[in-house]
Formats: C-alpha cells, sequence, structure tokens
C-alpha cells in the first residue's frame, strides 16, 4: 500500500444553474489504493467525478495527477492521461456488438482500417483475465443489465488506467457478481492502480475500500481509513445529523381498502409477473428492489404505458382496465414518472404549460383554454407545492430539481387523483428538498389517496412508508409491514427479499 | 409445454425472419406484381435500365445515408449536385459547339479535372453542413434547408453568367459522354459504366462503414452521442469526416449525372435529395440515428427507381403514380421499423 498521492483534487467548485453542486470537494487518493466516495444522493460524488474525467469543468479548485497539475477538456484527455471510469450511467451504444463498444475510441488498426481479429483477440483476452463469459461479437443490447455492467468494468479495465473511477458498479449485480468485481479490483490494486469507488452500499464499502471520503451537499466532510469507521458513522457523517431527522413524522391514518391488485402481468417479458397487493386509502406504499427488478414495469402496467396480458385491478370494489394513460387518469390514477428530464418536465416551457399539461380538459371555454383558469390553478401548484420560482411563466428548466419535482406533482394533483404512482420522486433532488417532498407525500396520504411509491433509498422507504413491497427479478417477494418492529434490520429484510428470485 | 414452446418459438421464428427480410420480400412481390400485369416486363435490358437510373442517386444515397445514421439529414444534397452537375458541364462541353461557355477552351479537358472541380465544390457545401452541425451545433435539417438555397442561388448565377445567358449546360465532348454512358459488352448484353461506378461506390463506403475508425464512430455518435464522447471519440471531427465523405460521393454523382442527363439547367437535382433520403429510409436506416447498412440503402433506392420505372411501364396516369409511390414508401418504412420498436 503506497503512501504517494496518484490524485490530488482540493478546493473543487461547480455551479450549475439554481445549484451549487461542488463546494470545496476535496480528494486525496494514494497509489494502489481503492478509495471509496461516500454522501447521498446529490452530494456531489458524480458531478466530482465528471469534473475529474473532462466531462465538466470545474469552476474552481486544482487537479494534480502523480504531482502534476492538469485540466482535462474532455474524456478524451483524461483517458490519455491513464484516468478511466465506469460511469454509474451504462453508456453503451445499444445496437453495436460488445468488442465495438469496448475499443470504442482506440479502434486496434491494420494498414488505417480496423483490425477486428485483433479486437476480437484482444476482448477475449480482457475478458479471460477477468473472468467474464460474453460472446464479444454480441449486439450489446441484448445481453442483460448486469452484463452490461461487467462489460463496462471490462472496458475501463482495458485502459490499462493509473486513476480508476467505480461509479455504482455494483447497483445492478447479484452478489456472486459482486464478489467477482471484488477479485478484479484487488487484483487491479496489487498492480498499483487507484480506484475511486462511489457506493451506497455500506457493507460493500467497508469491505473493499482502503481509505473513505464522505461528502455532503457539495462540501468535503471527512477522510478517513475504512477500518477505524463504522456503518454508523459514515451515515452520521453523510447525513449530518441523526437519521430520525430526515424524515418528517408520519401523521396518516390508514383507511378502507381503496385498490386490490390480482396476479398483475405484463405483456412483453421481461416485465412484472403475477403481482398481487391491495392498497388502502391514506396509506404509503413503498415498492423496493434492485435495478432490473420491474418496478417501473409495475407501474406503467398499472397505468396502462405498458401492455397488460392478465390480472385484475380493482378499484372501490370495481374492476377497471386502464387500458390507456388516459382511460387511467380518468379512472383517478397519475403517474410521476423515473426520468424527470426525460418524460417528466417539457424543459422550454413554462410552469403553467408543465402545470396543466395533463388536466387540459378541464380549462376549456367554448373550445378554447382559458388562460385565467390556467393561471389559477398554477398559482395553486406554487403555493401548495411550495415551489420556489420567480414567476409562472419562468421555464421549467431554470428551476432546480426539486422545484421541478413539486410542479410534475402538482401537475397531477390538478387531475385529482386518487392513486398516485410515484417513481423515484426524490431522485436527483438536493437533501432540503427531498424532506419536502416527503412532507408533500405524507400530506397526500392524509388526504386520503393512496400512494405508491418506488425508491432505491432504502432508508427512504423505511423512513415514510407504512408497508413494503420487494421486487426480485419481477415478481414480488414480500411485503414488509413497517408497523411490525423491525428495528433497524428492515433494511437486511428488504436486500434478502430482493435477491429471492434472482 | 414443451410442444406449446418449440410451437410459439417456430411463430416467433417466422416473424422475425419476415421483418429482418421485408424489404428483400417487398421488392421480391412488386416485381412479381409488375410482371404478373405485363409479362414483358422480365427482360434482362429492363433490369439494366433500373440499375442505370438507379446508380446517380444511390450514389448520392450512400452520402446521405452517413447523416442519417448521425441522427442528422440533408435536404441540400439535391441542390448541392445541380451546383457541381452545371460545373462539370461547362468543363466538358465538345470544343466545337459555338455557345460553349468557355470558348478559350479548344482542346478537351483531361476528364479528371471537371471532375476534381465537382467534387470540391460538393465538399465545400458538405463542409458548411458539417460545420453547422459539429460546430455550431445546429440541426442537420436546418443548416442544410440554408445550404439549399445557397447552393440553388450559386447554380442559377453560374448557369446565368453565359454569354449567351441562362441556358442549359449541354453538347458534351465524345470523351465524357462515352466515359460515363459506355458500356462493357459481355456476351450479347451491355453493362453500363455507370452500374459499375455505383458499384464501386458502394464497396468504398461500405469498407469506410464497416472497417474504418471513422465509419465506427459514425453509427456510435448516432447510436448514443455520451457514450461516443466518453469512450475518448472526438465528435466533431468524426461528424466533419463524414460530411466529407458525402462531399466527395455528391461530387461524383453529379459529374456522373451531368453525363446522363446531357444537359443541366437550373432546375437539376431538384428533389433528388427527397428521393435519397426515401431510398436510405426504406433501406431501414433509422432516423433515429446509429442504425443502416449499405446494402440496405442499395436496396431502398433500386426499390425506388422500381416503383418509377414500373410505374412508366405499366403506362400507369403519372399524377396515379405520386400516390401509388407514397403509399409504398410509408408502407416499407412501417414494416421495417417494426424492428425496432420496443414493445411494453
Amino acid at each position: 500500500m503506497g503512501t504517494e498521492y496518484v490524485l490530488e483534487m482540493e478546493g473543487i467548485e461547480k455551479k450549475f444553474p439554481g445549484v451549487k453542486a461542488l463546494d470545496g470537494a476535496q480528494l486525496m487518493l494514494r497509489k494502489g489504493t481503492v478509495h471509496s466516495l461516500m454522501g447521498e444522493n446529490g452530494a456531489g460524488k458524480s458531478t466530482l467525478m465528471k469534473c475529474l474525467f473532462g466531462i465538466y469543468q470545474e469552476d474552481a479548485g486544482s487537479i494534480k495527477i502523480e504531482g502534476t497539475e492538469i485540466r482535462f477538456d474532455n474524456p478524451k484527455q483524461a483517458l490519455d492521461h491513464g484516468v478511466a471510469m465506469v460511469h454509474q450511467e451504462l453508456n453503451q451504444v445499444l445496437r453495436r456488438s460488445v468488442m465495438e463498444n469496448i475499443w470504442l475510441g482506440r479502434f486496434p488498426k491494420k494498414m488505417g482500417f480496423i483490425d477486428h481479429e485483433k479486437m476480437y483477440e484482444d476482448t477475449l483476452e480482457v475478458f479471460k483475465d477477468l473472468n467474464i463469459e460474453v460472446d464479444p461479437k454480441m449486439l450489446i443490447g441484448k445481453l442483460s443489465v448486469s452484463q452490461r455492467q461487467m462489460v463496462e468494468i471490462a472496458k475501463a479495465v482495458s485502459y490499462n488506467a493509473k486513476i480508476l473511477v467505480l461509479d455504482e458498479p455494483t447497483s445492478s449485480l447479484t452478489k456472486q457478481e459482486v464478489e467477482h468485481l471484488f477479485g478484479i479490483i484487488n487484483r487491479l490494486r496489487q498492480r498499483g492502480v487507484g480506484m475511486i469507488y462511489i457506493s451506497h452500499k455500506m457493507e460493500e464499502i467497508l469491505q473493499i475500500s482502503d481509505d473513505v471520503t464522505v461528502m455532503r451537499d457539495g462540501k468535503w466532510i471527512a477522510t478517513k481509513q475504512a477500518k477505524d469507521l463504522t456503518t454508523d458513522e459514515i451515515i452520521k457523517l453523510m447525513v449530518g445529523r441523526s437519521l430520525t431527522n430526515r424524515f418528517p413524522p408520519k401523521t396518516n391514518e390508514i383507511g378502507d381498502v381503496l385498490l386490490e391488485v390480482k396476479g398483475l402481468t405484463g405483456k412483453y417479458m421481461p416485465t412484472c409477473m403475477d403481482v398481487s397487493f391491495n392498497l388502502h386509502k391514506g396509506e404509503i406504499l413503498g415498492i423496493a428492489g434492485l435495478v432490473g427488478s420491474k418496478r417501473t414495469e409495475l407501474l406503467e402496467t398499472l397505468f396502462g404505458t405498458a401492455h397488460k396480458e392478465k390480472g385484475e385491478v380493482i378499484l372501490h370494489g370495481k374492476p377497471i382496465k386502464n387500458r390507456n394513460a388516459k382511460e387511467a387518469i380518468k379512472n383517478g390514477f397519475a403517474l410521476l414518472t423515473e426520468e424527470r428530464r426525460a418524460t417528466g418536465i417539457i424543459p422550454l416551457q413554462s410552469i403553467i404549460f408543465n402545470s396543466v399539461l395533463a388536466n387540459l380538459s378541464a380549462y376549456k371555454k367554448r373550445g378554447f383554454l382559458s388562460d385565467k383558469k390556467m393561471e389559477e390553478d398554477t398559482t395553486w401548484v406554487i403555493d401548495s407545492m411550495k415551489v420556489k420560482t420567480p414567476s409562472s411563466k419562468t421555464h421549467i428548466k431554470s428551476l432546480s430539481g426539486g422545484n421541478q419535482q413539486k410542479v410534475i406533482i402538482g401537475r397531477w394533483l390538478l387531475t385529482s387523483p386518487e392513486v398516485l404512482l410515484l417513481d423515484e420522486p426524490t431522485r436527483g433532488i438536493d437533501v432540503g428538498a427531498k424532506y419536502e417532498i416527503y412532507q408533500l407525500i405524507i400530506d397526500l396520504a392524509n388526504k386520503g389517496k393512496g400512494i405508491v411509491m418506488v425508491s432505491s433509498e432504502m432508508p427512504e422507504l423505511i423512513g415514510i412508508c407504512d408497508r413494503i413491497l420487494v421486487m426480485s427479478n419481477g415478481k414480488v417477494a414480500g411485503i414488509l409491514d413497517m408497523k411490525k418492529d423491525y428495528a433497524g434490520n428492515a433494511q437486511e429484510e428488504i436486500m434478502r427479499l430482493a435477491a429471492k428470485y434472482i | 409445454m414443451g410442444e406449446t414452446k418449440t410451437r410459439k418459438w417456430d411463430k416467433e421464428r417466422i416473424n422475425e425472419f419476415l421483418l429482418n427480410y421485408a424489404l428483400y420480400i417487398i421488392l421480391g412481390i412488386m416485381i412479381i406484381v409488375v410482371i404478373c400485369i405485363n409479362p414483358k416486363f422480365l427482360s434482362v435490358s429492363n433490369f439494366i435500365k433500373i440499375l442505370t437510373q438507379a446508380s446517380t442517386r444511390g450514389i448520392l444515397a450512400l452520402g446521405v445515408a452517413g447523416m442519417i445514421v448521425l441522427a442528422g439529414t440533408d435536404l441540400s444534397a439535391g441542390r448541392i449536385l445541380g451546383c457541381c452537375a452545371a460545373v462539370s458541364a461547362s468543363l466538358v462541353q465538345s470544343v466545337t459547339y459555338a455557345s460553349r461557355m468557355y470558348p478559350g477552351i479548344t482542346e478537351d479537358l483531361p476528364l479528371i479535372l471537371p471532375l476534381l472541380a465537382s467534387i470540391t465544390i460538393g465538399v465545400i457545401f458538405c463542409m458548411i453542413n458539417g460545420f453547422g452541425v459539429a460546430k455550431l451545433k445546429l440541426h442537420a435539417f436546418i443548416v442544410s434547408l440554408g445550404t439549399q438555397l445557397i447552393a440553388f442561388g450559386c447554380t442559377c448565377i453560374y448557369i446565368d453568367s453565359q454569354e449567351g445567358g441562362a441556358q442549359a449546360i449541354s453538347s458534351f465532348n465524345e470523351k465524357f459522354i462515352n466515359f460515363v454512358n459506355g458500356s462493357f459488352p459481355i456476351g450479347n448484353f451491355k453493362l453500363p459504366y455507370l452500374i459499375c461506378y455505383f458499384a464501386i461506390a458502394a464497396v468504398v463506403v461500405w469498407i469506410i462503414w464497416n472497417k474504418t475508425t471513422l465509419g465506427k464512430n459514425m453509427f456510435a455518435i448516432g447510436g448514443n452521442m455520451e457514450a461516443a464522447a466518453v469512450s475518448g471519440v472526438n465528435i466533431s471531427r468524426s461528424i466533419m469526416g463524414v460530411y466529407l465523405v458525402a462531399g466527395v460521393l455528391y461530387g461524383i454523382a453529379a459529374f456522373l449525372e451531368a453525363g446522363r442527363i446531357q444537359s443541366v439547367n437550373t432546375g437539376t437535382g431538384l428533389n433528388y435529395d427527397l428521393d435519397a433520403i426515401s431510398g436510405c429510409v426504406i433501406g431501414g436506416v433509422s432516423f433515429a440515428g446509429g442504425v443502416g447498412t449499405i446494402p440496405g440503402v442499395i436496396i431502398g433506392v433500386i426499390i425506388l427507381q422500381v416503383i418509377n420505372y414500373s410505374l412508366n411501364f405499366l403506362g400507369v396516369n403519372p399524377y396515379l403514380q405520386y400516390i401509388i409511390k407514397g403509399l409504398i414508401i410509408i408502407l416499407a418504412v412501417s414494416i421495417d421499423v417494426r424492428k425496432y420498436i420496443a414493445k411494453k
């Protein structure tokens, strides 16, 4: 284990419109070690890594590699200087082969032409070295998410980098695959590679890392040796306050059964299979599961944006169909989609436009839309959701993530829904705004709405849900009642169930 | 259980097969239908004619296809071709023709000169498009909409600058006519040079697409620009490269087209871009980017030409021809995109 630093990042600052993503971030990576970077979602870990990799340019601060000050304008320069990265989002060209994805940007050539044979051989060699069994000629889009993730790791390793960044590499890997990955990491550590490891999984962090740096709200909080840390200490550093204050008090009362779902199965596999549950008035039902456990598909099938093969959906004792979104909205459903940027907001339109979008028919006056009514409802959205905005005519794009999300929730509330389906409602939102969203969800439950909430953040589910349905590989692995005393082991129970059908 | 599974698999397989070869099946059906209506259609000379007519537009389509793979398009291809064709035509006019554009040329120029002139002009216009897309971050639709007008203006000014005023540029020298319209005698039929030029261009572009970094980068940028960027691909240089190749192809297509139609006026090239785009999309080049093959483009262009030729051959009312052509384009593409629609 070396003591010399292969990478020193100090005083890094980065501003985005409306939010200061990094404010004095710091990271010192020693040669031949694994350095975990921890923090809540939105703490700035990925942003910091993107600054290192040249995807973003930092506004202030210094980055040194092996003592030399550098500043990368683009990822190519970073790769040329021995910095490789496994990205959190799988950045792959789905319609091209595995080997083309691996050698993209540096294809082996023979007399000016691409040497496919060498590319194939080299890919096999890297795969063999890392014990990965994937055909290099397969279309990458045909692989499973975990295979794609292994390919992405193999690609980063194949750069023979001095510094390797792994941004949530295990999010969709099974336990065995994680062990496999750790084997690879240990081998690279012996070769003297400095690795930055980003993950939310505490056990993994403590198992694999040498050093741990904790960030909060874009700031550097602490750097300590992993052997001196415990899970509780890390959480305390990450959250900056004890866990109890992260969530508003649960005041909602559970009423009668509102919705019954029986044997719901999607049409086009892989999707949800044979899902049954009940939802009561005023209840918050969490849905947990690993990436790829088909939680989003479940919501889409319920909402009618994905096709249903079989199963019953019963609202107020009456069977309903929800064949498409329009019908679902009429039946009192609302779906807050996962990818706020991709499927939620219309970025270059005003808050008014974004608020009234799902409810346009209510504003018709003699066949035309009434500006006055729309303006009134938007004002209601802004006031009741506490949206921070200069005016209702502001482009939604220029609001912070949390405020955008509030507008979208407001959009759905205007349709007076009874069942709210929320898919990762707090993703990419900073800590303070999360609390407000939680409060909003509990308030809605208080008003007798039924809420189904998908989230990948277990503390969040445990913090505000009444029951948690755990999905595993498309099926229901179990439903946990949070009123029973799980005293801290709910998280383990969820993890156990999430791996049930893998 | 096992039995039903195999049966279902078979059904899926048949579906997959039908989808994968939809284009060829459509082409086959079209030809069979025409033959049923008029058996005389079945002759080598008809097919040679179709291929000859398809060849210049095919070369143009090979260039446009690259832009569509980049998730862009090119509305200016036709007008650029017109401009290049006007310049090449003016340089190959017969020296005995009294009202030729350059009376100073008293001896036939080597053909390489007009060809190079044509390619240079094609490249210049394509570089404008490429610069707009790669550096100014304009959508290809917008920038080529502008370039299209610029190219048309240039063509008009050039043709208008003749001493005799705006007249079609025609009366080309023997060498040029023969270079374009000649043919290899093979047995008792003749293989036109044009088809060979098209074949050579197709092979070269196939090599660029499949065997060079530029081609691979093109697919990566069209398929997932973010992925290409984080893999260290120089995005703007690759885009410019694709446009450069297109410029060269436009230049060649224009040079050959001038010889094929034997008279160039301001209307030359009009709507060729739309034909090229239609050919590409019929051939399975996705407008979403990142998908397309050279055999697909070739088949697409040929399907389009078969429609044109056979409708004329059958003597269908020309107005009705437009309607049929439009329907076939929509039908062919809607079948082809089935392959890629993600079901959920």
